[in-house]
C-alpha cells in the first residue's frame, strides 16, 4: 500500500432504516496514525457511521475500505479477518462477565488469531501493563470500576494487533473522575502512532489529542478542520449553535 | 372406659404396622431397590437427552432461520402444552396399532426427554435473550465468527441464567417417572402398588415415599444452592 493512502475511508457511505435516513453520503478519510475525533449532537449519525466501520452496521450503500481493502465486499470469514484488524471500544466496555480480566484479552488471541497459549496470555500482560492494570489480571470485571474496564476492553481489542481503533463514546457511561484514566490511555495510542476514528463528546481531550475534528449533524459532514478551526472558527452555522449548546 | 390407657398406644401400633411393617418392608425391600434402580435410570437419560435435546434446539433458535423458528417453537409449545400421560397412553396404546411397537421404558423416556425439551429449549431461550447484545458485538467485533461467539460467550452466560429454572424443571418432569407405573414399567411406584396388592399393606407405599426422597431430595437441594449462589451474582 502506498504510504499515501489513507488507513482508514469512508466513501459515500449511506444507512437508511426503512424510510428512515440516517446518514446521506458520508465521506471521511483517517490517515496512518491520524486521530480524527468526530462531534455531533444526538442522532447526528456518527455512532452509525462509526458502527459501519467494521459492519456491525450493515451500510445500505457505499464503502468502508481499511488499508485499501474494501471490507463491505467479500465472504463473512473475510469480515472476520478484517475485524481482527479493526480495534472497537463500546460506550459499554462490553466486556465478557464470566471471564478474568487476562481471559477477555486471551479470547479473541486465541480462537481468531489462534495464537498458543503462552503466546496469547504474554500478550495480553503486555497490553495489561499499557493500560495500568497488569495487577488485575486474575480479576472479575464485575469488581473493577468503570474505567477500569473500558481500559481492559482497549487493552482487548489492542492484543489483535490492530491497525485502527474505533471509539465509540467510550468515556459516556464514566463516572467523571474515572473519565481521566482512560482518556490517558488514548493519549497514549495516540502518541504511539496509532490510527484512531473517535466519537465523543469530551471535547477538551478533542482540542488536546485530535489532529482533525469533524462535525456531522443530521447524516452529512458538516464541517471538518483542525482542533482550532472547529472549536476557534467555526464556518459553518450549525456547527456554531452545536458549540454553543455542549459548552453553554 | 375399661382401657383408657391402652387406646392411643394400640392407635399407635396399627398406624406403624400399617405404614411401617417390618416383615413387609424386608419382604418387598429388593423390589423396590430395583424398582429405584429403574426411576433412576429413566430419570438420568430424560434429564442427558432432554437437557441436551432443548439446548440444541435453543442454539439451533439463535440463527434465527424462520423455517427453524418456526418448527422449534411449535414443538416448545406442543410439548409444554400436553400432559405427559396422554401422550405415553398414545404411544404405549397407539402406536401398535400402526405397527410401531415401543416397550414401557422407551415409551416413558421418549415422552419425559420430549417434554423436558421443549422446556428445556424455553428456558435456555430466555437465558438467551437475556444477554446483552453487546456480548455478540465484542465477539464480533473481535473477529470471532458467529458460532464461537455462541459457544464462547453467549452460552456460558445463557447457561449460567437458565441453570436454577432448569434444575426446578428438571426435578419436575423426572418425577413422572412414577407415570410408568400405568404402562407396567417397573419404576419405583409400579414396584410398590405390586407389592401393596399382595401383602395388603400399605407399607410399600412409604417405601416408594421414603425412596422417591432418597432420590430426589438432593436435587432438591442442589436448586436451592443454584438459586442462592445466582442471587449473590446479581447483587
Amino acid at each position: 500500500m502506498s504510504p499515501n493512502r489513507p488507513m482508514l475511508e469512508i466513501v459515500a457511505l449511506e444507512k437508511r432504516y426503512g424510510d428512515n435516513v440516517v446518514l446521506r453520503g458520508v465521506d471521511l478519510r483517517v490517515a496512518r496514525g491520524e486521530l480524527v475525533f468526530v462531534i455531533g449532537p444526538s442522532g447526528s449519525g456518527k455512532s452509525t457511521m462509526l458502527r459501519c466501520c467494521n459492519r456491525l452496521e450493515e451500510p445500505t450503500a457505499g464503502d468502508v475500505l481499511l488499508a485499501g481493502r474494501n471490507i463491505c465486499t467479500g465472504s463473512s470469514r473475510d469480515l472476520d479477518r478484517l475485524r481482527l484488524e479493526i480495534g472497537m471500544v463500546f460506550q459499554n466496555f462490553n466486556l465478557y462477565p464470566h471471564m478474568t480480566v487476562v481471559g477477555n484479552v486471551m479470547l479473541a488471541q486465541r480462537k481468531a488469531l489462534k495464537r498458543p497459549a503462552a503466546e496469547a496470555k504474554a500478550k495480553s500482560m503486555e497490553m495489561l501493563q499499557l493500560v495500568g492494570l497488569a495487577h488485575k489480571a486474575e480479576a472479575w470485571p464485575a469488581e473493577l470500576s468503570g474505567g477500569q474496564q473500558q481500559r481492559v476492553a482497549i487493552a482487548r481489542a489492542l492484543a489483535l494487533d490492530p491497525k485502527v481503533m474505533l471509539f465509540d463514546e467510550p468515556t459516556s457511561a464514566l463516572d467523571p473522575e474515572l473519565v481521566g484514566s482512560v482518556l490517558k490511555v488514548m493519549k497514549d495510542l495516540k502518541d504511539a502512532g496509532m490510527t484512531m476514528l473517535v466519537v465523543s463528546h469530551e471535547m477538551g481531550f478533542a482540542r488536546e489529542a485530535a489532529d482533525r475534528v469533524v462535525f456531522m449533524d443530521g447524516g452529512v459532514v458538516v464541517e471538518e478542520g483542525s482542533p482550532d478551526e472547529i472549536f476557534g472558527a467555526p464556518k459553518a452555522e450549525r456547527t456554531r449553535a452545536f458549540l454553543s449548546r455542549v459548552s453553554g | 372406659m375399661a382401657t383408657p390407657v391402652a387406646a392411643p398406644l394400640s392407635g399407635l401400633d396399627r398406624f406403624l404396622d400399617t405404614f411401617f411393617n417390618p416383615t413387609v418392608i424386608v419382604r418387598y425391600l429388593p423390589d423396590l431397590a430395583s424398582g429405584t434402580l429403574v426411576t433412576i435410570g429413566i430419570g438420568a437419560a430424560t434429564i442427558v437427552a432432554g437437557i441436551a435435546l432443548g439446548l440444541f434446539l435453543a442454539c439451533l433458535r439463535v440463527r434465527r432461520i424462520r423455517l427453524f423458528d418456526l418448527l422449534i417453537v411449535a414443538w416448545a409449545d406442543v410439548g409444554r402444552a400436553l400432559p405427559p400421560l396422554v401422550v405415553i397412553l398414545i404411544f404405549y396404546f397407539g402406536l401398535p396399532s400402526v405397527g410401531i411397537r415401543l416397550s414401557g421404558p422407551m415409551v416413558l423416556f421418549l415422552v419425559l426427554s420430549g417434554t423436558l425439551s421443549a422446556f428445556a429449549e424455553e428456558i435456555f431461550w430466555a437465558g438467551f435473550t437475556a444477554i446483552d447484545k453487546g456480548q455478540w458485538e465484542a465477539g464480533r467485533a473481535t473477529g470471532l465468527g458467529f458460532t464461537t461467539t455462541l459457544l464462547h460467550i453467549a452460552l456460558p452466560q445463557a447457561v449460567r441464567l437458565a441453570l436454577p429454572p432448569l434444575v426446578n424443571r428438571a426435578l419436575a418432569i423426572t418425577k413422572m417417572t412414577a407415570l410408568g407405573s400405568v404402562i407396567g414399567v417397573s419404576e419405583i411406584l409400579s414396584a410398590a402398588t405390586t407389592a401393596q396388592s399382595f401383602s395388603a399393606s400399605a407399607t410399600p407405599l412409604t417405601m416408594a415415599a421414603i425412596a422417591y426422597l432418597i432420590v430426589f431430595l438432593p436435587f432438591v437441594v442442589l436448586a436451592r444452592l443454584l438459586e442462592r449462589r445466582f442471587a449473590w451474582k446479581k447483587a
